[in-house]
Order: structure tokens, then C-alpha cells, then sequence
């Protein structure tokens, strides 16, 4: 069956609760309204010439234009090597789907990371927990709006740049090596002007003031 | 630490809750599982992952659509040449672009190189995770060979970072076609060195064979991909079943489990089907060396990546199994949307079910049957 045609019977079925199906620029999709997305799973799965046993990718994407989440399924089956993919947009301030976990349990993991990462509430999943990332983390990293918050723990998360930390330790073991050999008594030589830069010209330009080297940019 | 609600312990019957990793050599990986107890039985063991955490699907929308092949090789760094070409296809495929033949062919025989290597070293270290130590040696010895010849490719010898889109980014080096071809005679007559090793040894039969056996549905329903699926006797490979690149070119066949040691789908099918994959790999990659067509590995492709909004997903097969990119685009010069599916993430899923009633020590047998990944399932 193409794509088209498991379309057309989902729509058949569901009737308003399956949009169209996407304007095919590369892979097109449906979106089917959120509390009828397991109803359609379940028969999508269940369906004799439907059959799409393999849960494939559940993921989301987030759009903060639209102010919505999408969560993405993209189903396949074994059987008849077809396959469609869906989508459920979810409100982004308190996003909420109902798991097909009961459809699928490949469902279980990939549920579990989109409400890591994006902070989905998978409804009647029975282990949301975070998977990725450590429970108490504040936020979900790949919402477009996520801000970090400057370490973890008192763990920092940024860090000045290496080389300004070895300039540092080459400043102390140049002053170390100058406390240990303390430089010869400078010879009684007559006075003369300070070591100008040997760039400068015989016209007797005036020495560049000795500026520190700026610091590299972090 | 997760939220875990654990079952009270019982502490007047011998249930004990233990902790395995996250440093435990057996776990392939930085990763952890409380182990639930009742003396050598498990209970369950739930899998505490997200060690190797380096949110690289997060940086797939900060870097643009060239700049993000590097990191690919980070998701699966035993068998970076997938995530490479899977990447790759995904963005052909959004700035509809055509790869020449050569490139298809040199990525099919850099792919099936390093998926040889990366089952020898699932074989390998499965094998000592049993208990027996020498085979690792022999793979690693093996591995070794594959390490240069990829080096002589492409001057790396972990994170390739080989493939490019829209071709690949070095042709064959001089010479290099022959030490391949002599590698992979010396390689066909190893696998047969290796039944004799290690595979029909009765006592690595008997650890195996019948051990933590998932069934044609669970497989399928816990979304296994790979030699784990085809170890349950799923008749499925990408290569095959939606051909990409170079591979309706070549022939092979696709191993399944067959039920060599008691019971299709046990840890012994998913350790054989990789070992007669790699005889496979061996045979495509010799096709298409005897086949390189001439010309450009390189097509041309605009310096500036800049697809229309729009979204794909590409499928290869890797060692792991199915490796899917979703590209999601929105029109910019950076992918909107990077997400890798890969074949470990649900490998972990099913573990904490198919664990319930083993002993112990086979929880090591499933996990290296299952060719867990750390950096993969973490991303």
C-alpha cells in the first residue's frame, strides 16, 4: 500500500481527527489530533493490510513561532514494507500526549527521552522518567528556547579559555625559575636608553609603549 | 540517581539490590543497572543510562549542514562510517543531490570494512564477557587490519568522518585496492579459524544457547534493530529491504537466526547471525572493489548548504542495525531538527523486561548479545 492509500483509509476510519496528508516536498506526513493519536495507532497496527507493527522513531519538534510541539511517529511495517508518518502538535506551555506505549513498547524509551529532551507528558505512560538526563535537571535541552543554566551541582559548564590558564602557570614558573637563579648583577656598563624594540628604525622613533598582550578572546 | 521506585527489598528472603556498573567492564560503555535480586536470580534489571550524554542532537541545530559530519562519527565511534552515511543521504536527499558511483561504492566498502571490525569487537570482547579471554586477541588482531586500511583511506582510525555530502572525501589511495582484496582472502579463511575457536565450543554453546531469548513479536514489538532483529529470525536488512547507495549492485545474503544453539532468538543467534554477517560484508565489499567504476568520488554540491523547509528521514544499516537520521529543515543554512535513531537506544529498552528470571551473570550475556553501545544509546 502506498502512503497515500493507508492515508485515505486512516481518513476514511477517523474522519476530522486525521488532517491531510502533507504536501510531499521530501517525505510527507499526517497530523492526526492528539486524543484520537492512539485510537489511530491501534488500528494502524491492528488493521489487516495495514499491519504497521514497527514503531520506528518517536520524536518531536519544537516550534516556538507556532507555539507548539510536534511529536513525531514514524511507522513501518515488516509485513507489507509500507509505512506513514504522523504527527501530533502538543500546546508548548504544558504539552501533553497520550502514550502509545500500550501500542508499541518501543514506544516506552523513545516516550521517555521526548520528555527528557522536550519536556512532553506522555499520558498513561507507566515509567515517564527522565532517561538522558539526571532527575533533578532543570529544563529540556533541545526545546529552540532552552537557556543553560550555568552549571550543574556547582559543576560550571563554562570554562575560560585553556590557554589563558597556561599563561598563568608559564607566568609562575617564569617568576619560580627567576626566585631560584636570581640574574646575574647587571655589569657596570654606562647608561643607556632601555632596549628598544629592534624594529624600531634608526630615526630614533620613539619606544612603543610596552602594552600586555590583549587576552585571548574566550 | 533516577526516580526509580524500587520494590521493597525483602531482607528475610535473599533479595538484595545491587548495583552493576557504571564502571563494570562488562557493560561495554559508561553505563548502569540496578540489578534486583533474589540470590543469583534477577528480578529485573533496570538500566540507568545517559553517562555518555553529549547532546549531539542539539548540536546538529548550532552547526550548520557540512559542519555537523564530525560529530556524526561521535554518536556510534565503533562504527562511525554509518553515522556518517546516514547523515549524508539525509541531506542528499533534502538538496536533492545525486552521489557519483564511485563515492557509492568506495562509502559501500568503507562501510563494510568497519562493519567488520565492529562486530569483531562485539564477538570479541562478547566472548570475554563468557569468560573466554583468547578470541578478543584474535579479533582485535583483526580489527587492527581493518584500523590501517581505513587509515590508508582516509587518515583516521576512530571517527573517520570519512563520508561527505554528496560523495566521499578522498578517492582510493594507490595500491590500496589490492591490500584490501588480499586482507579480506586472509579474513574468509579467519571466520572459519573462529567457529573453530570459539563458536562450537560446547561450553560457550551452553552459555549462549537458549539464554535470554526474545521472540519473533517482542523483537519487533520493542523495536529491535539489526543482527538483534534478524537474531529473532526477522527476515529484515536495510541494504536489502530499501536499498540505498550501492547496494542493489552487489549480492549477499542476510543471515537469520536459526535456532543454532536450542532456541531461535537466544543471545547465541544474535552472536552467530554477526559472525555469518561478517563473511557477508566480506563478499560485498569484494564485489565492489572488483566493480569500482571510474570517475568523480565527489559530486558537485553548492558551498552553501541551504535546503527548502522541509523534512526526511534516511535509513542505513549499520552494525547496530537501523540507523535513521530525521532531518527537519526550515530553510536556513542549519538544520532545524537533527535527530539520529539509532539501533541501541530500544536495545536498552527491552532489556529490563527480557531480564526478569535470569541469573545474574547471564544479564552479561544479554548485554553483549545485544552489542550495546554506550555513546549510541546516550547520544
Amino acid at each position: 500500500m502506498t502512503t497515500n492509500e493507508i492515508h485515505e483509509r486512516l481518513k476514511a476510519h477517523f474522519g476530522d481527527a486525521v488532517g491531510p496528508l502533507s504536501e510531499p516536498k521530501v517525505d510527507p506526513f499526517v497530523v492526526v489530533k492528539g486524543d484520537r493519536i492512539v485510537e489511530a495507532c491501534r488500528w494502524l497496527k491492528e488493521t489487516p493490510g495495514v499491519e504497521l507493527d514497527f514503531c520506528e522513531d518517536l520524536t518531536a519538534v519544537d516550534w516556538p513561532k507556532r507555539n507548539a510541539i510536534e511529536v513525531v511517529y514514524h511507522l513501518f511495517s515488516y509485513k507489507h514494507r509500507h509505512g506513514i508518518v504522523l504527527k501530533v502538535e502538543a500546546d508548548r506551555a504544558q504539552p501533553a500526549v497520550p502514550s502509545v506505549e500500550g501500542v508499541w513498547k518501543a514506544a516506552n524509551w523513545m516516550e521517555r527521552e521526548v520528555f527528557d529532551l522536550f519536556g512532553v507528558v506522555f499520558k498513561g505512560h507507566p515509567d515517564l522518567r527522565r532517561v538522558m538526563l539526571p532527575d533533578d535537571w532543570v529544563g529540556h535541552p533541545l526545546r529552540k528556547d532552552y537557556q543553560e543554566a550555568g552549571g550543574f551541582h556547582g559543576i560550571p559548564n563554562l570554562r575560560e579559555n585553556p590557554l589563558v590558564e597556561l599563561r598563568r602557570l608559564d607566568e609562575v614558573r617564569l617568576a619560580e625559575e627567576a626566585k631560584r637563579n636570581p640574574p646575574p648583577p647587571p655589569p657596570p656598563a654606562p647608561p643607556k636608553a632601555p632596549a628598544a624594540p629592534a624594529a624600531a628604525g634608526p630615526g630614533g622613533a620613539p619606544p612603543a609603549p610596552s602594552t600586555p598582550p590583549a587576552p585571548p578572546k574566550a | 540517581m533516577s526516580k526509580l521506585v524500587l520494590r521493597r527489598i525483602d531482607r528475610n528472603n535473599e533479595e538484595m539490590l545491587v548495583n552493576f556498573g557504571p564502571q563494570h567492564p562488562s557493560t561495554h560503555g559508561v553505563l548502569n543497572f540496578l540489578v534486583e535480586t533474589d540470590g543469583e536470580v534477577m528480578r529485573r534489571a533496570v538500566p540507568d543510562i545517559g553517562y555518555l550524554h553529549r547532546s549531539l542532537e542539539k548540536i546538529g541545530e548550532i552547526v550548520g549542514y557540512p559542519g555537523y559530519m564530525p560529530y556524526t562519527d561521535r554518536i556510534d565511534y565503533l562504527a562511525a562510517m554509518f553515522a556518517n552515511e546516514g547523515y549524508a543521504i539525509a541531506v542528499e536527499k533534502l538538496i536533492k543531490v545525486e552521489v557519483p558511483k564511485r563515492a557509492q561504492y568506495l562509502r559501500a566498502i568503507s562501510c563494510e570494512l568497519n562493519r567488520i571490525a565492529s562486530h569483531l569487537v562485539s564477538i570479541g570482547t562478547m566472548a570475554t564477557d563468557i569468560g573466554a579471554v583468547t578470541p578478543l586477541v584474535y579479533a582485535l588482531r583483526e580489527r587492527e587490519a581493518i584500523n590501517d586500511l581505513i587509515e590508508a583511506l582516509c587518515g583516521a582510525r576512530l571517527t573517520y568522518n570519512y563520508h561527505r555530502i554528496g560523495g566521499v572525501a578522498f578517492d582510493m589511495p594507490e595500491g590500496w585496492r589490492d591490500k584490501v582484496l588480499a586482507f579480506l582472502d586472509r579474513f574468509d579463511s579467519l571466520l572459519q579459524e573462529w567457529d573453530r575457536l570459539i563458536t562450537w565450543n560446547e561450553i560457550y554453546l551452553k552459555r549462549l544457547g537458549g539464554v535470554a531469548v526474545i521472540t519473533r513479536e517482542q523483537a519487533i514489538d520493542y523495536g529491535l534493530v539489526g543482527p538483534n532483529l534478524r537474531g529473532s529470525g526477522v527476515d529484515w536488512d536495510v541494504r536489502r529491504d530499501m536499498p540505498y547507495g550501492a547496494y542493489p549492485d552487489f549480492k549477499f545474503d542476510v543471515p537469520i537466526g536459526r535456532g543454532w544453539a536450542g532456541t531461535v532468538g537466544d543471545a547465541f543467534d544474535r552472536y552467530y547471525v554477526r559472525v555469518l554477517e561478517m563473511a557477508q560484508s566480506s563478499r560485498i565489499a569484494r564485489q565492489a572493489l572488483e566493480h569500482m567504476p571510474e570517475g568523480e568520488y565527489m559530486a558537485k554540491v553548492p558551498r552553501k548548504i541551504k535546503p527548502e523547509a522541509a523534512e526526511v528521514m534516511s535509513r542505513v544499516e549499520s552494525a547496530r542495525g537501523e540507523m535513521a537520521y530525521y532531518l527537519v529543515s526550515d530553510g536556513t543554512e542549519r538544520a532545524y531538527r537533527v535527530r539520529a535513531r539509532t539501533g541501541s537506544f530500544l536495545a536498552m529498552g527491552i532489556i529490563e523486561d527480557i531480564s526478569s528470571g535470569l541469573m545474574i551473570a547471564d544479564l552479561i550475556a544479554l548485554i553483549a548479545s545485544l552489542d550495546v553501545v554506550a555513546p549510541e544509546t546516550d547520544r
